[in-house]
């Protein structure tokens, strides 16, 4: 036999096959009643065609190496439930950063993916429309797989059971839903720059990357497995969100303020966000890897360093209140921390202070803050607890107007001092948590009057009751498993029993 | 400033080969291990070439598998047959 095999297409070839010439020039209608929507920002597009994925993904390749991933995701999964994979995890403690992660990062995986579909179809490239539409897939394959990973958390631990509402409803998830109610109610280009460019690539490395390290040392091996196998994607979208950028930057200078406007804006808005995540690494790790501090270190400071150095050359500026950010990386999960103690009786999870060797270790890796402002707060409360007297507070917190973060960080120079910022707007005051808050507000007032604060809510009587117990009924929580202080939870009683039964066997 | 680009890649049995051509390929890269995943540093660029991995494999290799076992990566990205290049301007 002497058959030649047909040579493969090169990556460039088929990606210009795969991409390009699949749209056409509508007749009957002009296209700008087609598009309507990816020209009122103000960005100038003189080319689309410049619009390259430099993965040059096409859809054959797509599906190919996401069935692969799915076939080793599910893999593990499985394992992990038929080997009763939650044995083996540090300490019952950590699945409360779970339950975190699953009301609230999950359902943002869901609304990146209605995200990416709308715009999708309204860009005019076809370029652009073919990232739009993998990434719209990827997303949806997140949270399916993020729900299906931790439904074997579901049976044996409290406050994972009914995440869509919880997402909806709960007081503090209200500060990841509203980030993706602001991208999604922006225009198209704006939605970019908020998820593809400043999450993506700024910022979730410190949500996937060292987090899921840490939970990979933490034993739990559902989650580390189903995060990298997101992450995998998100490397993609990342490289994509820095494309974009450089692409709108390149097309034309008027562009440019636009552009460093969104950066600046969802810059503060992410940083805002991952306060919880902040939260997430250096509490409810029972077993750590790096401090927030660290992980900013590397993944803002450096990384980000680079990369604005990098843009500095279309004449973008690094992100208007990254100074700002990285001095708060002193505080920040501390102090996030503190306002969840709080308020542990309201929320899907329980929080705890932390044992003396984890005080310990926060002295050690913050030492300019820590022993002086946060470890006498702790140690307080300790006593307290101790003292029969374990403090909730009853009162509710007043809200920032933009991020809804309680306003219970403070200034930065006087951590002693709460920051707190005002505007009138239509002679109503509004209130924000920080000068990046406030600015956010004062460019766009109109969209940010229509808040759904939730404790403006419950106050309004949309919630369920005026007491606690029928707000809670109304978030789908179950009082006295879901919420409260770990020690004397349920969960704390089971995972003891669970502890006793091993130590029984191994005689 | 630091103008460092950086690959992360899973630490299990698809990615070694991978890690193993990149620290041959680019000596002046630094190899951080964290549980779970390596993170592998270099100033200015850093190369994965298809030729060494399919050395470490000893089968061929598709530059593209890279999607397989890549966890984050910075720097502007420069993907051909041969290769997948990062680098800043």
């Amino acid at each position: 036999m002497t058959q030649k095999k047909a040579k493969k297409l090169g990556l460039k070839q088929r990606y210009a096959l795969m991409t390009r010439g699949l749209d056409w020039e509508t007749t009957y209608q002009p296209m700008d009643k087609v598009y309507p929507y990816d020209t009122y920002e103000g960005i100038i597009i003189n080319d689309w065609d410049a619009w390259e994925d430099p993965f040059r993904l096409t859809m054959d390749a797509y599906w190919k190496f996401q069935s692969e991933k799915e076939r080793k995701l599910y893999a593990v999964i499985d394992s992990f439930a038929q080997n009763n994979g939650h044995l083996g995890i540090t300490d019952a403690r950590y699945v409360n950063a779970i339950k975190l992660f699953l009301t609230g990062v999950s359902p943002l995986e869901y609304q990146a993916s209605r995200g990416f579909t709308h715009v999708g179809r309204h860009f005019r490239g076809a370029g652009a429309r073919v990232a739009c539409q993998m990434q719209a897939i990827d997303e949806l394959r997140h949270v399916q797989t993020q729900i299906h990973a931790m439904s074997h958390y579901n049976k044996f631990f409290d406050g994972m059971h009914s995440g869509p509402y919880m997402h909806d409803r709960v007081w503090y998830l209200s500060v990841p839903k509203s980030f993706f109610d602001d991208a999604r109610t922006a225009g198209p280009f704006e939605f970019l720059t908020a998820i593809s460019f400043s999450f993506e690539y700024v910022l979730t490395n410190l949500l996937f990357v060292p987090f899921m390290s840490g939970a990979a040392y933490n034993g739990d091996m559902a989650t580390v497995t189903f995060g990298f196998s997101a992450q995998s994607d998100e490397a993609r979208h990342m490289t994509l969100g820095l494309e974009i950028i450089k692409f709108m930057l390149e097309q034309d200078e008027r562009n440019i303020p636009i552009v460093q406007r969104w950066i600046d804006k969802w810059f503060w808005r992410g940083t805002r966000l991952l306060a919880l995540v902040g939260m997430m690494m250096d509490y409810m790790l029972p077993k750590r890897i790096m401090s927030w501090k660290e992980a900013w270190e590397i993944y803002f400071v450096e990384a980000g360093g680079a990369l604005f150095e990098d843009l500095s050359r279309y004449g973008i500026k690094p992100p208007k209140f990254a100074e700002l950010a990285t001095r708060e990386a002193e505080h920040i999960s501390h102090q996030a921390w503190g306002i969840f103690y709080n308020y542990t009786h309201a929320a899907g999870f329980h929080t705890w202070i932390p044992t003396d060797e984890e005080l310990d270790w926060l002295s050690e890796k913050y030492p300019n803050t820590f022993d002086r402002y946060y470890r006498p707060r702790f140690e307080y409360w300790r006593e307290q607890e101790k003292a029969g007297k374990r403090f909730y507070n009853n009162t509710l917190p007043m809200l920032c107007q933009v991020c809804q973060i309680p306003m219970g960080f403070t200034e930065m120079d006087d951590p002693g001092t709460i920051s707190f910022r005002s505007s009138t707007y239509k002679g109503e005051t509004y209130h924000s948590c920080s000068d990046g808050c406030k600015e956010i507000f004062d460019h766009e007032p109109e969209k940010y009057v229509q808040a759904w604060l939730p404790v403006h809510q419950i106050y309004q009587g949309n919630c369920g009751g005026a007491d606690i117990e029928d707000v809670l009924k109304w978030y789908h929580l179950n009082l006295g498993a879901d919420n409260l202080d770990y020690n004397g939870s349920p969960e704390q009683k089971l995972w003891e029993e669970w502890q006793a039964a091993r130590v029984r066997a191994a005689g | 400033m630091s103008r460092t680009v950086s690959i992360t890649l899973q630490n299990n049995d698809d990615a070694r080969p991978i890690i193993e051509a990149i620290e041959e390929d680019n000596p002046d890269a630094t190899v951080n291990v964290y549980p779970a995943m390596v993170k592998i540093d270099c100033a200015g660029r850093l190369i994965v070439r298809q030729s060494t991995v399919e050395e470490k494999l000893g089968r061929d290799w598709d530059v593209q598998e890279l999607h397989l076992s890549v966890i984050s990566l910075a720097g502007n990205v420069d993907e051909e047959d041969e290769y997948l290049e990062l680098s800043w301007g």
